[in-house]
């Protein structure tokens, strides 16, 4: 048994020797990225997702951080109405040599649409599509959803590549290291590529896409929770999943901030499961007090007051999101709370990218969008906006002037 | 009909499955044979064909393995790391989370043979404490892939990928491994009968943990083969492919008895074609994420009705009675072999050679 | 070697009552008592308002929905099948509880009929492929978990317009109030006590004894004249009304979210195994399997209220998962080898009996 094992291994280690010593005869289908590409991304160009560098496992990016906190308060370029369009001034790209007549096809590599956040988004993106498709600006869009598999999001990038007969490349990455390769690929076309939401670790793309980051949720949120709660309150910090750039992010700002200011966070992995998150802040409020509660996302947040209500606790203080059942919920009960965004109304920008890119305006290489949390000053106005839309829905998805609103996000149509 | 084997019908339906790709992908403007499909056919065959068949295996023997996506993950993080994007640590790296996969499938082993824990729970709670392990050590995405091993994942020979080629020739070792060593057949007679594999004079207990080793070991390659795609480690990338349930759907649907004994390597990689296949269709078609799964789960189980009620009848028997009902199935025996028909001799042959 | 089981089965039955109840006490059925005794004593140990008896009972209330669906996963898994579904038949059913019935309450009770029926729906095909078209259930179940969730998700767009009613939530979130010593009394815990004991009661009538004996041999419980189609068929629409139930209380508990059941088929096996039941079926009883699911997660609030690292809960619970069965599984070996000499048995190298999912009819 053990000799068929090493036998396998060695046979395996010859063909894969074999592969390595044909590929550089045979032509290959696509070029690999240059080594020294991905190796010298260090650099905090791209601000989207902290660069996991060679061994580091540590999220937290104090340049990223620095500047993701000055930009929570920078003046951003356009028209406060269409927050999607709205920049922070920096280096624009110069896209004239893109300029061209006619309607284009788009391909949209998704990561996947397997939560509210992004199915709302996605809503979002296919209206406005439709505009620009009677528009005549886009004459279909192409889409490849990868259902959160990292792997598949390469080959379906691949994919494009190859059969597509695309015009343009819009990516919306899994995750960020892994991805780069193919998305490099995509920009080696020589067509116009967007990338939105998280990032790459290569600014080939024409534009990347992105409210300002993790960082900043961390910031304000924290911040939040800090100057209400007093030295050595406990927070409980109710977190998706590990290993998530974005979700992160916003954990390694909020905990050093907590830090900081000597409160006691304690933080769990809920798979934004309510049931999960009911039975911890059971566990919590049976063995001591719990102060508040911070999110990485509203996901379950109605079942964490629940929690206390059914314990006959106090309610604590409370960051959320800008998802409707939080809201609803934060109103209903007058916590003190607050809703972070992680702008929704971004989906729709990349389509509106594509449009400035083919019309061969100048779009900035980093297009930072807002991203303010709502206050409970705010509150009431974006429930009002928003009545009628399920629990599911964001607050800030930025598509009221789009057809179809608001019957298409009340039942989801989800193409 | 009745003469066919499984894996013939299993093939049939590949066949069945092409022709509705050709007709599905071709009405919507696209060619099914083009180079870049039949590439990206065959790319989502390369990761999950690997896990199958380390699964076939393990299924062989009568255990399951849920741990793999797990392995896999770890896998791509230890090689990944140890490489650093050095060159000259490709080799090392690659021993080492060999070595590490092939550890874990060891354990597994040895708990399902040694404790007598059925292998769904013995393969659960490893892949609970790998899982403990890759959340407290890696928070994302960790080291490099250099160059030169990141060319396994990005190139092909025309439309084939080295990854695919590099799993069919793992297949073919662990076919002839099957087929013409004491092990394999001893795989065969455990899962057919582990009472009667023992008095023939088996020991019943290596072949369920070199069966567990190979699978872990099959998806530590998977894992070095994803970290080459991805040119990094992922904690995440195995759990992401939802790869445990996807390869056991796999080997069933190759016609492998969930129950052990019986089944055939080559009918799994048909039924990891099936699934590859699938998926590029409904791609193509931009099907709906959430309707994927609902012909993922239907295609399941209708492929696998279609010929579950018939063998049950025209399988031969594991054990000594098979003459007695092989009157309408091909003769167990080498040339069948060759072709991996699952109704190769099965402990038949391990018998005859362990009692000679 | 089932000869020799079914002769030390027989043998079992035969003996007096006083002998019978000492003997389970050594199995791994009985085991699991001591076990959960063990770790509430534990738990207890690290924070000791933990027995007061509101905070307990509050407890026992929150566990009663995977206990639930444990007790519907035993019946699957003692006639020697899997239900892999169960997970997504919860979130269909929290789903269908949060669209359908939405804020008004007049359809609580015409949804809730639904529900029913969908579950007994769900099971039926399960059932009747698994035993008909003799697919394995693993396989089944597996397929019916993809493509329920998936059509629910289709449905919905991904997220349920929102929470039910309040009086239907009320079912999983409320009790009876001012009950003495308890403060309150929490409605799962009544339909766990319920459930328990209606299925205690079934499995001493004639079809529990028969979907023991089909799991053990369905062969043999063939010959007996059972119709071990219809007898299995059951038993998957039990798991699935199980999983509905769970799904009620899950929803008044923590309200509608897709996630909510996700992965409650492997808890639900998990706890089962844990209770001593044989994957392969044949042996185990019902209520360990309920016992199971209150060690599982009496684990998880240990593990809360020692603080392990978050990250590392995983592993803890994996190794004590293994640990227990392991266990168990020896006390199974040494059980068997008092009552039957043929010790060989004993070294199978899985603990399932030779009949595992679906393919019992196959191969011999």
């Amino acid at each position: 048994m053990r000799g068929s094992i090493l036998g396998k291994v060695t046979v395996i280690a010859a063909t894969s020797l074999l592969a390595l010593t044909a590929c550089t005869t045979d032509s290959s289908i696509e070029d690999p990225p240059a080594a020294e590409g991905t190796a010298s991304s260090e650099t905090t160009e791209t601000t989207g997702a902290a660069q996991p560098s060679e061994d580091s496992t540590e999220w937290f990016d104090q340049a990223v951080y620095d500047e993701q906190d000055a930009q929570r308060s920078a003046t951003f370029e356009g028209d406060p109405e269409q927050p999607y369009l709205q920049y922070i001034d920096g280096e624009m790209k110069d896209t004239s040599a893109f300029a061209s007549t006619g309607p284009k096809k788009a391909c949209f590599s998704n990561a996947s649409i397997s939560n509210p956040w992004r199915q709302t988004g996605w809503i979002t993106m296919n209206q406005q599509l439709q505009v620009l498709q009677e528009a005549g600006v886009i004459s279909e869009m192409e889409t490849r959803d990868a259902q959160d598999d990292d792997n598949t999001q390469i080959a379906d990038i691949d994919y494009f590549i190859a059969e597509g007969n695309c015009d343009a490349f819009i990516i919306s990455p899994n995750s960020t290291a892994a991805m780069t390769p193919a998305v490099e690929r995509a920009c080696e076309t020589g067509k116009p590529v967007v990338v939105f939401d998280r990032g790459v670790q290569t600014d080939c793309a024409v534009t990347f896409i992105h409210p300002i980051g993790g960082f900043a949720w961390g910031i304000d949120t924290a911040e939040f929770l800090s100057e209400r709660l007093n030295e050595g309150d406990k927070v409980v910090a109710l977190r998706i999943l590990p290993g998530v750039d974005v979700l992160e992010q916003r954990w390694a700002a909020a905990e050093r901030i907590f830090e900081e200011n000597g409160i006691e966070a304690v933080d769990y992995f809920t798979g934004a499961d309510p049931v999960e998150i009911k039975s911890i802040i059971s566990d919590e409020l049976a063995t001591g007090d719990v102060q508040g509660i911070w999110m990485d996302a509203g996901d379950g947040a109605v079942a964490a007051i629940e929690a206390f209500e059914d314990a006959g606790a106090d309610l604590p203080v409370m960051t959320g999101e800008d998802e409707m059942s939080f809201l609803r919920k934060w109103e209903e009960t007058g916590i003190d709370g607050l809703a972070p965004v992680y702008s929704n109304f971004q989906w729709r920008t990349p389509l509106l990218a594509l449009q400035k890119i083919f019309a061969g305006e100048e779009v900035p290489a980093e297009w930072v969008l807002p991203q303010s949390p709502i206050t409970e000053e705010e509150r009431g106005e974006f429930l009002t906006a928003n009545e009628g839309m399920p629990d599911g829905h964001y607050a800030k998805f930025g598509g009221e002037d789009l057809p179809g609103y608001p019957t298409v996000w009340q039942e989801r149509q989800i193409p | 009909m009745n003469r066919l084997s499984s894996t013939h019908i299993v093939y049939l339906v590949a066949l069945a499955t092409i022709i509705a790709g050709t007709v599905l992908v071709g009405s919507a403007g696209r060619n099914f044979f083009s180079p870049g499909n039949v590439s990206d056919i065959l790319t989502g065959t390369s990761i999950l064909g690997f896990i199958a068949i380390g699964q076939t295996l393990v299924i062989l023997v009568g255990s399951l393995d849920l741990s793999v996506p797990y392995v896999i993950s770890l896998s791509s993080l230890i090689g990944a790391g140890i490489m650093a994007n050095q060159p000259g640590n490709i080799l090392p790296a690659v021993l080492a989370a060999l070595l590490v996969s092939a550890l874990i499938g060891l354990a597994n082993g040895a708990v399902v043979a040694g404790l007598q824990v059925h292998g769904f729970i013995a393969t659960l709670g490893m892949g609970l404490i790998v899982s403990g392990y890759l959340g407290s050590n890696y928070q994302g995405s960790a080291g490099q892939a250099p160059l030169a091993f990141r060319l396994i994942g990005a190139t092909g020979i025309g439309p084939v990928p080295v990854s695919t080629l590099i799993m069919l020739a793992c297949a073919a070792v662990v076919l002839l491994m099957l087929n013409t060593t004491r092990l394999g057949h001893a795989m065969y007679a455990v899962g057919g009968d582990a009472s009667v594999a023992r008095m023939s004079g088996v020991r019943t207990r290596t072949p369920v943990i070199a069966a567990h080793v190979i699978c872990s070991t099959m998806a530590g390659l998977a894992g070095l083969l994803l970290a080459a795609r991805l040119g990094v480690g992922s904690p995440t990338i195995g759990s992401q492919g939802g790869y445990d349930l996807l390869s056991i759907a796999a080997v069933v649907l190759g016609g492998t008895l969930l129950a052990g004994g019986k089944g055939s390597l080559i009918g799994t990689l048909g039924g990891v074609l099936i699934f590859a296949m699938l998926d590029n269709i409904m791609s193509v078609l931009q099907v709906n994420p959430f309707l994927k799964d609902v012909v993922r789960g239907i295609v399941i189980v209708v492929a696998v009705a279609v010929y579950a009620r018939r063998k049950v009848v025209h399988r031969p028997a594991r054990f000594g009675r098979g003459p007695a009902h092989d009157d309408d199935a091909p003769p167990p025996g080498p040339g069948t072999s060759r072709q991996g028909g699952p109704s190769r001799g099965d402990g038949t042959g391990a018998r005859d050679e362990v009692s000679a | 070697m089932s000869v020799a089981t079914d002769r030390a089965v027989l043998q079992q039955n035969r003996s007096p009552r006083g002998e019978r109840v000492l003997r389970a006490l050594r199995t791994p059925s009985g085991a699991i008592f001591v076990l959960v005794a063990l770790l509430f004593l534990a738990v207890l140990a690290a924070n000791p308002s933990f027995g007061e008896p509101g905070s307990l009972i509050r407890f026992i209330g929150r566990t009663a929905p995977i206990a639930i669906a444990a007790i519907g996963q035993y019946f699957v898994i003692v006639s020697g099948e899997f239900d892999l579904s169960m997970g997504s038949v919860v979130t269909a059913q929290v789903i269908i509880a949060g669209n359908l019935i939405g804020q008004d309450e007049s359809r609580t009770i015409p949804v809730l009929a639904l529900m029913i029926v969908f579950g007994a729906f769900v099971g039926l095909v399960n059932g009747l492929v698994t035993t008909l078209l003799k697919v394995p259930s693993f396989i089944v179940t597996l397929g019916t978990m993809l493509a329920l969730l998936g059509l629910v998700l289709f449905w919905t767009g991904g997220a349920a317009t929102g929470n039910p009613a309040d009086s239907f939530r009320q079912i999983g979130r409320g009790g009876i109030q001012d009950v003495p010593v308890l403060e309150v009394l929490p409605y799962p815990v009544l339909i766990l006590v319920a459930t328990a004991a209606a299925a205690f009661w079934l499995m001493r009538r004639p079809y529990g004894r028969t979907l023991v004996a089909v799991g053990d041999n369905s062969r043999a419980a063939a010959l007996t004249g059972a119709s071990v189609w219809w007898v299995r068929t059951r038993a998957f629409m039990l798991s699935s009304l199980a999983a509905t139930a769970a799904g009620v209380i899950l929803v008044g508990y923590a309200g509608v979210h897709p996630s909510v059941g996700q992965g409650y088929e492997f808890t639900a096996i998990t706890a089962v195994v844990l209770g001593g039941v044989v994957i392969g079926g044949g042996r185990g009883w019902v209520l360990s399997a309920a016992a199971g699911a209150f060690a599982l997660e009496l684990l998880f609030t240990l593990l809360n209220f020692l603080g392990v690292e978050s990250t590392w809960r995983d592993s803890v619970q994996g190794a004590i998962i293994i640990v227990a069965v392991a266990a168990a599984s020896r006390n199974w070996q040494r059980k068997r080898r008092g009552a039957s000499s043929r010790a060989h048995d004993e070294h199978r190298p899985i603990a399932a009996p030779t009949p595992a999912p679906g393919t019992n009819e196959g191969g011999t």
